[in-house]
């Protein structure tokens, strides 16, 4: 995995052997620029690529890719999120380019919550391509140079591709299979759903490693600070495919008054630093949500900061 | 089958209000199995639409009749030699008998009676659910004979996706995951080895996306 083949910070990180650290902004519910910016400012010095969220939860948002545009003319490396759910291969294409236009050099691809969570339940979704399908897409556009349609690409996208991966979905049998499937198709990097049940999660990476997977992609553990015990059940009861264990609950619960976002911090931080000794852990992803401040005390309590020049 | 559901009955009144003659046309196929357009419904509507205009000093002459078929030209004419005793029919066909009947007797209004739901399967006594979306290119010799179009919310091909949880669908509780059921055939059938096959990008050109479709057959053309 050492041949470079964009010009991504991200990737020059994962493949010097650092482990790499990335953080994620949701666009606004408006215009104003200035709400992304403000997120960039906070952590830019703390990661190596943001991710600009795609209409998460399926709420109507500010583009993820005019998002990423703002990040990058303020020097900031973003990772374009893009679902499959709102767009056909024909905009997929076009988007995948209109980022290539300004170098946003990393892309992750994911199929998006079902549109019946946000704000336009009574909507299509077009699901044209899945998410297995888009990163092939991107691979077969940078790599071969040609369009779906077998066109010639004048001046290919360089996008390093990344897909996510979800250790605790249902069934787990599949799990490994699925990252395997995800490999198989082009994605270079995997940013995984926020783990808070460390023994399945290493459970799950282990059997990857004995596969030889993690030899073969770069695995970002996912990583979300608990604000409160409120939000640690709601993830818990609420959020399809997540996994919180009771202790991570009872641990929030025990905090004292007006201690429990602390506490969450603490959790976040102490899981990052014995997941950073796991062999196949490349990386983190550190999704504070609506948080952002957050992200400088836990990338340095990890130990992750400075980050480094490479 | 074609599964149906009757629409409210406010919405056919509304519909009907306005005209005098109705003729209510049930189907004897696929909406009489799913009792949402047969003989039975007939009565039930015609009798419904009595009652209520009865009520409101409005008495309309309202006819019941149900066709072998109404997606079939040669059932359809049976209603040829009274149709001008009609000034409009409200078809409980499925949307396919609506339209044939409407392209036959272009002088009279046709109302749908029913709201055409699905291609389906009568899983249980008063289920109804879907099993085709007729895409056209059909994928089921890969998926263990479960369809991850017309099943899974996300029609995707490669699943699951994140949101399976305890082998249901991220949008309820009550739906399957379909990528469960694939996956629980494809263990029944010791076929998970088929798992980490990569499904390609499909051909949509064959379902809607490629307009209307049609079949045609030379050999069985007269």
């Amino acid at each position: 995995m050492s041949d470079l083949n964009t010009a991504s910070n991200l990737e020059k990180v994962l493949k010097a052997g650092h482990i790499g650290v990335t953080s994620e902004c949701g666009p606004p519910r408006g215009s104003d620029a200035d709400e992304v910016k403000k997120k960039g400012a906070l952590i830019r010095d703390y990661v190596d690529a943001i991710n600009v969220t795609d209409n998460q939860t399926a709420m109507t948002r500010m583009s993820s890719l005019a998002a990423c545009v703002h990040l990058k003319l303020m020097g900031i490396e973003p990772v374009l999120q893009m679902v499959t759910r709102d767009r056909n291969r024909v905009a997929l294409q076009s988007d995948i380019l209109g980022a290539a236009s300004f170098d946003i050099p990393n892309m992750l691809c994911l199929s998006g919550d079902h549109q019946s969570f946000g704000d336009c339940a009574q909507g299509q979704n077009v699901h044209d391509l899945d998410s297995m399908q888009l990163v092939q897409t991107v691979r077969y556009m940078r790599d071969e140079g040609k369009f779906l349609g077998g066109d010639d690409i004048k001046r290919p996208p360089k996008i390093f591709v990344g897909a996510a991966a979800n250790p605790f979905a249902d069934p787990f049998e599949i799990r490994v299979p699925r990252l395997a499937k995800k490999i198989a198709c082009g994605a270079e990097f995997i940013q995984t759903q926020c783990i808070y049940n460390l023994d399945k999660f290493k459970e799950w990476i282990k059997i990857a490693a004995d596969r030889g997977l993690t030899e073969k992609t770069f695995i970002m553990a996912g990583m979300t600070p608990m604000k409160s015990v409120g939000m640690a059940k709601y993830m818990k009861n609420r959020v399809p495919g997540m996994d919180v264990p009771d202790e991570i609950i009872k641990r929030l619960a025990g905090a004292e008054k007006g201690k429990q976002a602390q506490e969450g911090i603490d959790i976040c931080v102490e899981h990052i630093q014995e997941l950073k000794e796991l062999n196949g852990v490349s990386g983190f992803h550190i999704m504070a949500i609506e948080w952002e401040e957050k992200v400088p005390e836990i990338v340095e309590r990890s130990g992750l900061y400075p980050r480094p020049e490479v | 089958m074609i599964i149906a559901e009757k629409k409210p009955i406010e919405e056919i009144i509304d519909e009907v209000k306005d005209f005098n003659r109705l003729l209510i046309l049930g189907c004897n196929e696929c909406v009489t199995v799913c009792e949402a357009g047969g003989k039975k419904e007939v009565e039930i509507l015609a009798s419904a639409l009595r009652m209520y205009f009865i009520n409101k000093g409005d008495e309309k002459v309202i006819t019941e009749n149900t066709l072998e078929r109404q997606c079939d030209h040669e059932y359809l004419e049976e209603l040829r030699s009274n149709i001008d005793d009609y000034d409009a029919i409200v078809s409980l066909a499925c949307g396919v008998g609506v339209q044939f009947a409407a392209e036959k007797y272009l002088t009279t209004p046709l109302i749908p009676g029913v709201n055409t739901v699905c291609l389906g399967a009568n899983e249980d006594r008063g289920l109804w659910t879907e099993r085709c979306q007729a895409c056209g290119s059909c994928v089921l010799a890969r998926t263990g004979g479960i369809c991850p179009v017309s099943r899974c919310a996300k029609r995707v091909l490669n699943g699951p996706c994140g949101g399976s949880t305890n082998g249901k669908c991220e949008i309820s509780k009550d739906v399957d995951c379909a990528w469960q059921l694939i996956l629980d055939r494809l263990k029944a059938l010791d076929k998970m080895g088929d798992y980490e096959k990569i499904a390609p990008i499909k051909d949509w050109s064959t379902d809607r996306a490629g307009g209307p479709r049609t079949v045609t057959r030379e050999d069985v053309k007269i």
